[in-house]
């Protein structure tokens, strides 16, 4: 008999791991009843018995990672990350929603409101409207600074319904912005002294550049802010300040930012005939697609769109089925879809939520030091 | 003494016409007699956070 040595037995590999594990490690499989190997494997030693080395070095995470924009439009975006740990992913999911900054109206002086809406319910309601303005042009406006130019943006709603009419309907874009600051005064227990104003602007805003070729003004012009009576009437001015999402989800640039794994579907062995129509009928969003062989003219199943697979595993249901099809999610491609909500377009959101993650590096790298 | 207090104006709860008041007046509608009459919205300023 002839000698080998034990490193040659094919089952034991040189240099990269054995397929199932390497699938283990890479992919999440999904069963049937739930999917396995979900976790990340993050410690450096993991294979260190196979002589393999599992630590994440830069250099191959630089080689390795790439971005994939796949729609992109005013407000939304689509984009593959492959390459990242979800952590990472999810760090700058965790940022849109609640750390990038953007205006909305925060404080109502409410001059007069007969309406059937009620006050608090009707600011609440004014707080929530998208502004079109670039919170990056301002400044916080904090605890005991006043309000003025670069930190506040006012606006004035002033609607009445007549007598002797219909019923009228305010639309966000009645709210007019009044580039000179509040136009309202300050109750003063003496009047005698000069009356103040709700806010300090030092000038107008419409004469700063960055406002006077893009006048502030609303994302939509058509939300419905409240609606009037005959004889009734609101008069009042918003103040919108900067501010974080994670103090009120009215400062949240996104309408939603979210990820999903990218979908992997695999046909173990030839699906034909009856079961690949079958196969094509079980499946809800049209992964599966039947084609004819021209040479024995049956046909044949093939993964045509794996990247609609919802992972409703419809498909794997059923006696037989998780033999025959493999439904998976590659661990370190997450596809990234931001929605705006209008104040800055989704790749500029997306690069400013790369910015608070470095900072926060940067501040945890000082406090280590 | 106090000043001549100023006369309030309330809405009647009927017809919702406008009426003018002075102390000692009968609590009356002049328009429709109704003698539910309310007061009207305070015009002073009122603030409320947006949330």
């Amino acid at each position: 008999m002839k000698k080998a040595s034990v490193m040659d037995i094919p089952d034991v590999p040189k240099g990269q791991l054995p397929p199932h594990l390497e699938l283990q490690r890479t992919r999440v499989l999904c069963g049937s009843d739930a999917p396995t190997h979900s976790e990340g494997i993050q410690y450096s030693g993991a294979y260190a018995s196979m002589g393999i080395d599992n630590s994440l070095r830069l250099d191959d995470f630089c080689n390795k990672f790439r971005v994939e924009i796949i729609q992109l439009t005013e407000d939304e975006m689509e984009f593959d990350m492959i390459g990242i740990d979800a952590s990472v992913a999810n760090a700058f999911r965790r940022i849109l929603i609640a750390e990038i900054p953007t205006m909305a109206i925060e404080k109502i002086l409410m001059v007069n409101n007969t309406s059937v809406i009620a006050d608090d319910v009707l600011s609440h309601r004014i707080g929530l409207i998208p502004l079109d303005v670039d919170p990056r042009l301002f400044e916080y406006l904090s605890g005991n600074d006043s309000p003025n130019e670069r930190n506040t943006i006012v606006f004035k709603l002033h609607v009445s319904c007549k007598k002797s009419g219909p019923r009228i309907t305010v639309k966000s874009d009645q709210l007019k912005w009044l580039p000179n600051g509040s136009e309202l005064e300050m109750a003063s227990p003496n009047p005698s002294a000069k009356p103040k104003s709700y806010t300090s602007f030092t000038c107008s805003q419409d004469s700063l550049p960055e406002f006077s070729n893009k006048p502030i003004g609303l994302k939509h012009e058509d939300i419905i802010v409240a609606k009037l009576g005959p004889g009734q009437e609101i008069e009042l001015e918003a103040h919108a300040i900067k501010g974080l999402g994670k103090t009120h989800a009215k400062w949240s640039p996104v309408a939603t930012a979210w990820y999903r794994m990218l979908p992997e579907v695999v046909l173990l062995e030839d699906v034909e005939g009856e079961l690949a129509e079958e196969l094509v009928k079980k499946c809800p969003v049209n992964v599966f697609e039947d084609i004819e062989d021209l040479a024995t003219g049956k046909k044949k199943a093939v993964v045509a769109n794996p990247r609609a697979c919802t992972l409703c595993r419809e498909c794997i249901r059923g006696e037989g089925w998780e033999e025959r099809v493999a439904v998976r999610r590659v661990k370190d491609h997450f596809i990234f879809k931001i929605e705006s909500t209008g104040a800055l377009p989704p790749e500029v959101l997306f690069s400013e939520a790369v910015k608070v993650l470095e900072d926060k590096c940067d501040r945890v790298i000082s406090e280590l030091s | 003494m106090d000043p001549q207090p100023e006369p309030v104006s309330y809405i009647c709860g009927d017809c919702g016409g406008e009426n003018t008041l002075k102390p000692g007046d009968v609590i009356q509608c002049r328009e429709c007699g109704y003698r539910i009459l309310y007061k009207k919205r305070t015009r002073r300023i009122v603030q409320y956070e947006a949330r």
